[in-house]
Order: C-alpha cells, then sequence, then structure tokens
C-alpha cells in the first residue's frame, strides 16, 4: 500500500499551477461521470441487459482525466480493455457508451464492439482493445503515423500491469527507442493481472517502469491518485514526446475496486475487502481531489453534491437512452467488416467478400 | 520483348505505388540496406531513402502491429514478411487488430495495410518455413488474401492491393520469384489487376483445373502433358484471389467442362480448395458429371527431404492421374 499522499508537491507543478478553478471543476465533474457511468453500468449489467464482459474502472479515474485533460489536437489515445474511464474523459458521450454496452445500434460501435471496444478516432480515441498488451503495438503505430508525417503530437498507449509481460510490449519498447517515436506508454497499475498479484507475476527491480532502462527509455512512477501528479508527469512525458520524439514509460499507483471484471468469481479471494476498503477510505483519487479543492476554496459541499447529482441523472438517462435504443438490423451484421464493401467502390464490387450464403 | 520475372514485377510495382503516394512506406526485416532476403525490394532503399524504406529489427508481432496502428492514422504501410510463415508470431496483430478492428469500431476506423511475404513449400526449409496460411487468413473477414501466380499477375495485384483501403495479405511464393515459367511480358504503361477476380488461363473443354499460387504453373504444365499424352482438354483457372473469391469464374467453367480437379498446396484439411469444393456442389451440382477432387500437399508438415518434398506438394504427375481417375 503506497504511502499517505503528500498532499500536492505537484499542485505548484507549471502545468498545474496555470489551472483556472472552472478546469479544476471540470475533472472534478469528469471523474465523478465516470463512476456514475460505470456504477449505473453495474447496475443494469446485473439486471441482465449486457452480455459479455465488464471491466470497471472504479478507482482509477484520476489517471484517464488527469492524463486526457493535457491532450491536444495531435495527441492520441488507445488504451485496453477497461476502457469506459478513457473514453469518457475524451469527450464521448454517455449515451453512447452505455448504448454500445446494451448492444444497440446507437452505441459508439453500433453494438458490434461492446465494453471492451469503445472507439471515437474523431477525437483521437483509438479503442478500446481486448487482447491483453494487443493495442501495444497499435500505440507505437500511431506514434509513428505522427513522426511519419512530421506532426507534433504524442500517442498515449495505456496498458496494465498484467500488460508488461507480454512480448508485443517489449518489442514495441525497443522499436520505441531504436526510432525514437513520440510514444508514452502508461501503467496503470493496480497490482493484480486479472487474480495474479504483481508479486506473482512480475520480475522486476522497484517498479515496473523500470524496465525502460533495458531500452534506454526515460521512465518515470507517480501516485495515480493525484491528479495533480498525474498531470505534472504526463506534461513531462508529452514534451519529451512533442519536442524531442522520445518515448517514456510512467507507471502510476492505482486501485480498481471491483472484480478483473464483473465476472470475477475469485474477487474477494486473491485479495482482501480491507485492502480495497483501506483505500477507498485513504486514497480514493475522487475524494483526494474533492478535499483539496475544497482546501483550496474552488468548492464547496454543495458544488460537490450538485456535480455528483448531474452525473448520477446523466447516468440514469443514458440508461433509458440505451433501453430505448433499438438493437442493429440482423443485415447490419456484414456492415462494417470491409470499408470498401461498404463504401461500394469498384474493389468492393469485384468477387465474393462473404460466404455464409 | 524482355520478359520480366515475377521478382522483378513486385519490385515495380512497390516502386511506381512509392512514386504514387508518400504514404507507402515499405517495412521489414531487411528490405532496405539488404535490399530484401528474396530481392523484391532490390534498389528501392537506394533510391527512396530512409523514410520510405525501412529494415525493422526481427520483431514480427511489433513491427506489424505497428504498421497496423501507423495505417489507422492514414499512413499505408507494406509490411513484408520474409517468409509468411513468420505470421505465425504476428497473428494476434494480423487477425485480432488488422482485420477486427473497423468491425469493433463501427466503421469508424479501416486499415489501409498490405502484408507481403512468401508463402509456400517446396524449397526444402523445413516445416517451420513452409507455411501455406491463405486459407488461415481467408477464414477471418476483414481481411483480403491475394496468391499471384505469374509476373502479370504479381505486379497487378500488387498495386490494387497497395491502393485498397483494406487489409491485403499478399501471399507469394519463393520458387516464383525467378521461374521463367511464371515470368510475363508487362507493358510499360501501369496497370491493375482487381483484387477478386480469378483468371482462365488456359480454355478446356474436358476438366476444369482449378488451382492458386504455384499450384497454377503446375496445372498449366499438367495440362498440356494431358493434352499431348491422353488426349484430355484440360481448362485452367488461376483464383489469383482468395478473399474476396471470384465464384462466377468457378462456376462457369464448371458449368462447361462438368468436371473440376482443384490443385492446392494447402494442407487438405480446411484448405482452400475445401471452399471451392462446398462452393461447387452447391451451386453447380447439376452440372458435375463426377465428384470433385482435390490435389493437395500430402497431410503432414512439409517435410524437409528434398526428393520427398516435391512428392509431398501438387506436382504434374499428381494432377495427371488425378484427371485420370475422373468418370
Amino acid at each position: 500500500m503506497q504511502e499517505q499522499i503528500e498532499t500536492h508537491k505537484y499542485s505548484e507543478a507549471e502545468v498545474n499551477k496555470s489551472l483556472a478553478d472552472s478546469e479544476k471543476i471540470e475533472f472534478l465533474r469528469q471523474m465523478v461521470r465516470i463512476r456514475r457511468f460505470e456504477e449505473a453500468s453495474l447496475k443494469y449489467y446485473n439486471a441482465g441487459k449486457m452480455g459479455g464482459f465488464l471491466h470497471l474502472y472504479i478507482g482509477q479515474e484520476s489517471i484517464a482525466v488527469g492524463t486526457a485533460s493535457l491532450c491536444g489536437d495531435n495527441d492520441h489515445i488507445i488504451t485496453a480493455y477497461r476502457d469506459h474511464g478513457h473514453a469518457l474523459a475524451v469527450g464521448m458521450s454517455m449515451n453512447e457508451c452505455m448504448a454500445e454496452l446494451y448492444g444497440k445500434k446507437t452505441g459508439c460501435s453500433k453494438g458490434k464492439g461492446g465494453s471492451m471496444h469503445f472507439f471515437a478516432p474523431d477525437k483521437n480515441f483509438w479503442g478500446g482493445h481486448g487482447i491483453v498488451a494487443g493495442q501495444t503495438p497499435l500505440g507505437l503505430g500511431l506514434a509513428y503515423g505522427l513522426k511519419y508525417n512530421e506532426v507534433k503530437g504524442a500517442s498515449l498507449c495505456f496498458l496494465g500491469d498484467g500488460a508488461v509481460n507480454q512480448g508485443s510490449f517489449h518489442e514495441s519498447l525497443n522499436l520505441a527507442q531504436l526510432w525514437e517515436l513520440p510514444v508514452i506508454y502508461i501503467i496503470e497499475n493496480n497490482g493484480y493481472s486479472m487474480g495474479t498479484s504483481q508479486k506473482r507475476s512480475s520480475a522486476f527491480n522497484n517498479c515496473l517502469a523500470g524496465r525502460g532502462d533495458a531500452y534506454g527509455i526515460e521512465w518515470d512512477v507517480g501516485k495515480g491518485n493525484d491528479i495533480y501528479e498525474v498531470r505534472a508527469k504526463t506534461k513531462e512525458a508529452m514534451d519529451r514526446a512533442h519536442n524531442d520524439s522520445q518515448p517514456t514509460i510512467l507507471e502510476f499507483d492505482t486501485c480498481r475496486y471491483q472484480g478483473h471484471s464483473v465476472a470475477d468469481s475469485n474477487a474477494k479471494k486473491y485479495r482482501s475487502p480491507e485492502e480495497i476498503d483501506y483505500y477507498k477510505e485513504n486514497y480514493d483519487p475522487i475524494n483526494v481531489w474533492k478535499n483539496s479543492l475544497l482546501e483550496e476554496g474552488v468548492i464547496d459541499e454543495n458544488d460537490y453534491k450538485e456535480i455528483d447529482n448531474a452525473a448520477k441523472d446523466e447516468a440514469k438517462e443514458s440508461a433509458t437512452f440505451a433501453e430505448e435504443s433499438p438493437f442493429p438490423e440482423p443485415s447490419a451484421i456484414t456492415d462494417d467488416v470491409y470499408f470498401e464493401v461498404d463504401n461500394q467502390t469498384e474493389s468492393g464490387k469485384q468477387g465474393k467478400h462473404f460466404f455464409h450464403d | 520483348m524482355a520478359l520480366t520475372l515475377y521478382r522483378q514485377a513486385l519490385n515495380r510495382a512497390l516502386d511506381e505505388e512509392l512514386a504514387n503516394d508518400e504514404q507507402v512506406v515499405i517495412i521489414g526485416e531487411e528490405v532496405a540496406e539488404y535490399n530484401g532476403a528474396y530481392k523484391v525490394t532490390n534498389g528501392l532503399w537506394k533510391k527512396w531513402g530512409d523514410k520510405r524504406v525501412v529494415d525493422t529489427p526481427i520483431s514480427e508481432a511489433g513491427f506489424i502491429g505497428m504498421g497496423i496502428g501507423a495505417s489507422m492514422m492514414g499512413v499505408r504501410p507494406v509490411m513484408e514478411l520474409m517468409f509468411f510463415s513468420f505470421a505465425y508470431v504476428a497473428l494476434d496483430q494480423m487477425i485480432n487488430n488488422a482485420a477486427c478492428v473497423r468491425y469493433m469500431s463501427g466503421g469508424l476506423i479501416n486499415c489501409p495495410i498490405v502484408i507481403r511475404g512468401p508463402a509456400n513449400a517446396g524449397t526444402s526449409v523445413g516445416a517451420t518455413h513452409s507455411h501455406t496460411p491463405e486459407n488461415l487468413f481467408a477464414n477471418v473477414p476483414g481481411l483480403k488474401v491475394v496468391t499471384p501466380a505469374t509476373a502479370h499477375d504479381a505486379y497487378g495485384l500488387m498495386k490494387s492491393a497497395v491502393r485498397d483501403n483494406d487489409p491485403v495479405y499478399v501471399m507469394e511464393n519463393t520458387l516464383l520469384y525467378g521461374d521463367p515459367a511464371a515470368a510475363s511480358d508487362l507493358p510499360d504503361d501501369e496497370f491493375t489487376v482487381p483484387i477478386g477476380s480469378a483468371e482462365v488461363k488456359r480454355q478446356g473443354t474436358d476438366v476444369s483445373l482449378i488451382a492458386h499460387g504455384r499450384s497454377v504453373i503446375v496445372a498449366l504444365e499438367a495440362a498440356k502433358q494431358l493434352d499431348e499424352e491422353k488426349g484430355i482438354n484440360a481448362e485452367v483457372v488461376d483464383l489469383r484471389s482468395i478473399r474476396p473469391l471470384d465464384e462466377e469464374t468457378i462456376l462457369k467453367s464448371v458449368e462447361k467442362t462438368n468436371r473440376a480437379v482443384l490443385i492446392d498446396e494447402n494442407k487438405p484439411f480446411c484448405g482452400v480448395s475445401s471452399q471451392i469444393a462446398a462452393t461447387i456442389q452447391e451451386k453447380a451440382f447439376d452440372s458435375l458429371d463426377s465428384p470433385v477432387l482435390r490435389v493437395t500437399s500430402i497431410d503432414a508438415p512439409a517435410i524437409y527431404c528434398p526428393p520427398l518434398e516435391k512428392e509431398q506438394v501438387p506436382n504434374v504427375s499428381r494432377v495427371v492421374d488425378m484427371v485420370q481417375k475422373l468418370g
């Protein structure tokens, strides 16, 4: 368990000093929205409204919100399957996200991707990827695309602590430094790769990000529950990407309050409920941020209640929207497979693309 | 006019597409300074430089995945696998990401990537380097798979592949790269061969030999022998593209000849020929005068022993024998 956070050692960082009150409130609002959205999704999942898996981000909200808050027009985000937080943080609506969970036509992926596969390329959000570490070469490719076209930007590629042991991640690290690509690998370390603790899954010295030493990649670790720290450290990495076209590995400690997914039957066996309760009480990212805004006099309790109630209402309304939306037509099963077929180009009209009839 | 070899035809197609679109970039192991393990990219690095022709470390999962990510951003990578057998270390990227990302994003993303390299047995390099995974990749909706048999088609299909906005896996053949039987008289002007179009490479009336890749060359030789020695007039259909598939040309040929022998370097179980056989029985059953027969690779990992491997893959004598088994 991490030490008590040094409240706002990073609040004086350049990137945080200049924050307007309205921006600080917005971070709070975003974190609360993510949490209320996911609580609602859990409720309706348990009511049988959704299929498949539901990997909840509750407890980790400060990382998605803090990092996304730094992204400009040429910065891109890609993540793994625990993707609801990042999706909302980049500006996707609760409606399209909830409808996707319901498998509805109005979902962000038209009901074709589900919980693990949210996308919004118009918001520089490239998913939502289901295979552990499978997104890490893709994130590298986003950075390659930026550098190839001489665009000053960064690719923020998120992964869990379980993903660091996949070969594709190590291959990506080698390529990232070899070709000096502006990618930032952000390890959200919640301590458990599904039900296996970090101690039982990873060989490391001090921290996982330190593996960057093997490749000569700059790295840093931080406390993921403090938005000030997340922003300060991410900004440094983004400057390195933007100005020097160099990669970085960041590792933020965090805690997921729920199981690996809702279907995680051992969620209370591989770690104790007390471990989570202790974290919630002392380190919860929303509480930490709320308390600092209270201390700074940026908000009062009533403001918080308003934000919280609005987020609850929005989440509830998104469930209504999802409930009332239609499922996709059966004919949609073979849409969105091939670009050329969807667009009825000459290429798309040539030969047989589908073989079920 | 001098004939263009298969390898040279690919080289010309890549060179022209590098000129046509600055988003095209060639990436792979030994493609640049070494000029390609099989010299397909010979001279391109010298002409186009470090940005457009890029050597990679041996990290197929990493660099193929990177290419897929870059293609989502609008770059048009042409990735070389030194052997298509090496795809197996990059399968997650090639199937879960390249094939599925458009679908899972509800059509918001597409991957205009080409992955190319030789996919054949018959060169005594043992089982690990001799896979023919066109059936495997054609099994995956979202992917396109082409298997050119001649220099003409290699050139035209490569150009179509680079211009296509979906992932196209171009399966070449080390035995065809320098084979005079696969060389073509290429016109000076640029042209493309559409993906999804088969071609009748030899007209005939008695039996349809349906093949792809190097098996087309085998089928043509077998047809010649059948004609000269047995008086059997075989038609040879070259699939050229596995997915999308030109069913119309296949069915038209079978309806004309009433017999089909499928020649396929895949192993028999769920090989490309399995799909063709299913199509023929579903859609041309009434035209058939005998069962659809197949000549595939003998069903074991590719053997090293050089003379035996020549027996393992489809060859002229096995095709001639099989045709004579038809009623």
